[in-house]
């Protein structure tokens, strides 16, 4: 039996290592290991597409994090007023989002934006003057953040929802006892004590979308994030380089999602 | 928000495909006369989607148990963090280091050093499987430790006191204590893969193709937005109504086993 789980262990970490183990190898074939070298890290480090590819996921990461964490909390706050049968519809609608495949959302998002597209661009060209280079809509790092955010979206609700609903509802009373109105119950008494679930549902939703291949796939139209950049390098062959970047977001994923538990953890026993 | 963008998928499904790729808007049930000639990727996916949650299964299980049953307290925790932590790292590498160890120089290598040639590994439903399970392992894991964990052990001793082999106590006590873990688990994976895209396109070569990589192809590639939000819906669909039939033997299969333990 404990044979049984060291095997079981050996084999969630052997793909894991040998992409480490490869990505500091100083051939050039990503399948013999020649000698141990760090240029690969470097060689990706300067590679421009790549930095550019990380910009991206980088600022769709933060900004569809920061919304979700945002438009999240306000839906986590606003549900908890929210009794019955209309409840229970959005209580369904958030363990949908969260169950729905991506590939699905992303199919469903690329359609949607586009429809919009089709309706507003001829729209905004007739606000412009006849001969004038009119701006249109189209699929890039902004259809990339909305499908993001609303993908993220469910999960910071469920996040802050649970913290809220561990809360004394006695704070809250107390504060109104004491004639405080409810927006500023909630920004002095409520908002510092599910401060912890919401920074926490921003690392998750951070990550979430930092590792994204799938969505991002359907909506990035011409543009490129990290996790499209290797898809398409291994495409053409895994070099030791995709082995540099692959080991380096893992750690960066990790790294944050430690983060996002210890702050959980933290929050829960106080 | 999320409503929206599913019920304009069905509206397009109606629709024809423009000449030059994209839409125009009709009403014509031909996208739907037309999904047999995808009917290879809904086998796929049907076959290997069941497949592979029940090789999960039986990987996990012993694992989960091992966890809640056998550890210490002390190791518990630290443990079950180990087997989640992969899972919390991109799917999109872990899924391609199978390449490396399936590929050629990998397994295949080392099975000829002991007299097995001529091996292939790579590009076959074998593959695409193991590639499942290792990337949805830890899912399967999590939600039966819970379960085994909630189990009072003192149940366990009573059922050795009176006069049980282990292997019955197995059968008639852990097992049922644990069908909610088990049920969990298998819905959480079986309907991640029945979208699942980038496994069978990295491990499958081509050869073995999911609904997902049909997808991406109608999308992306040829741009038959019509058709491929048909494909959409029929996998939607497909889903529902399995889901919907599991959840009604699970729940049949737990109502039949407390008449037994009424008795």
């Amino acid at each position: 039996m404990r044979l049984y789980s060291l095997l079981v262990y050996v084999f969630l970490y052997t793909p894991i290592a040998i992409i480490a183990l490869f990505s500091f190898s100083a051939g050039r074939s990503a399948s013999q290991f020649e000698g141990f070298s760090v240029k690969w890290y470097g060689r990706a480090l300067n590679n421009p597409f790549v930095m550019e590819a990380l910009g991206n996921s980088l600022i769709v990461a933060f900004v569809s994090a920061t919304l979700a964490s945002i438009l999240g909390t306000l839906a986590a706050v606003g549900l908890q007023g929210i009794k019955g049968p209309a409840r229970a519809i959005f209580d369904a609608i958030i363990y949908i989002a969260v169950m729905i495949p991506g590939i699905v959302i992303g199919i469903a998002t690329l359609i949607a934006l586009v429809t919009v597209f089709d309706v507003v661009n001829p729209w905004l060209a007739s606000l412009w003057p006849e001969g004038s280079n009119p701006p249109a809509l189209s699929m890039g790092t902004p259809s990339l953040i909305a499908a993001h955010t609303m993908f993220t979206l469910a999960l910071v609700v469920l996040i802050v929802r649970a913290r809220l609903q561990g809360l004394e509802a006695a704070l809250s009373e107390a504060s109104a006892d004491l004639y405080a109105p409810p927006f500023r119950t909630f920004r002095l008494i409520t908002l510092p004590l599910i401060a912890p679930a919401i920074l926490a549902g921003f690392l998750l939703s951070f990550t979430f979308s930092f590792d994204d291949f799938i969505i991002a796939f359907f909506v990035a139209g011409s543009e490129t994030t990290l996790p499209i950049y290797i898809f398409s390098s291994i495409r053409r062959g895994v070099t030791p380089e995709v082995n540099a970047i692959g080991t380096m977001v893992m750690l960066a994923s990790l790294v944050l999602l430690v983060i996002a538990q210890l702050i959980l953890r933290r929050s829960d026993k106080r | 928000m999320l409503v929206l963008p599913l019920s304009v998928v069905l509206v397009f499904s109606f629709g024809e495909r423009a000449p030059a790729g994209g839409w125009v808007p009709a009403f014509t049930f031909e996208q739907y006369a037309n999904l047999p000639s995808r009917l290879t990727a809904f086998k796929n996916t049907l076959t290997l989607a069941p497949l592979g949650t029940l090789a999960a299964l039986i990987i996990a299980y012993p694992l989960a148990y091992q966890l809640a049953v056998r550890t210490d307290p002390k190791w518990k925790t630290i443990l079950l963090v180990l087997v989640i932590v992969p899972f919390w790292t991109s799917i999109l590498i872990r899924s391609y280091a199978w390449i490396f160890i399936l590929g050629g120089q990998g397994l295949p290598a080392l099975l000829e050093t002991v007299g097995l040639e001529g091996v292939r590994l790579i590009y076959t439903p074998f593959a695409v499987t193991v590639g499942i399970v290792y990337g949805y392992l830890p899912l399967m894991v999590f939600p039966i430790y819970v379960a085994l964990d909630r189990l009072d052990k003192r149940l366990l001793e009573a059922s050795s006191d009176l006069g049980a082999t282990p292997f019955t106590t197995f059968v008639r006590v852990t097992l049922p204590m644990s069908i909610s873990g088990i049920a969990t688990g298998c819905m959480l994976v079986f309907i991640l893969l029945m979208g699942e895209f980038l496994i069978p396109a990295l491990l499958g070569g081509g050869k073995v193709f999911f609904v997902g990589n049909a997808l991406v192809d109608l999308f992306l590639q040829s741009r038959n937005w019509a058709f491929g939000s048909a494909v959409a819906v029929m996998l939607i669909l497909v889903m529902l109504v399995t889901v919907t039939v599991y959840m009604r033997l699970i729940s049949r299969l737990s109502a039949t086993r407390e008449d037994v333990s009424i008795m």
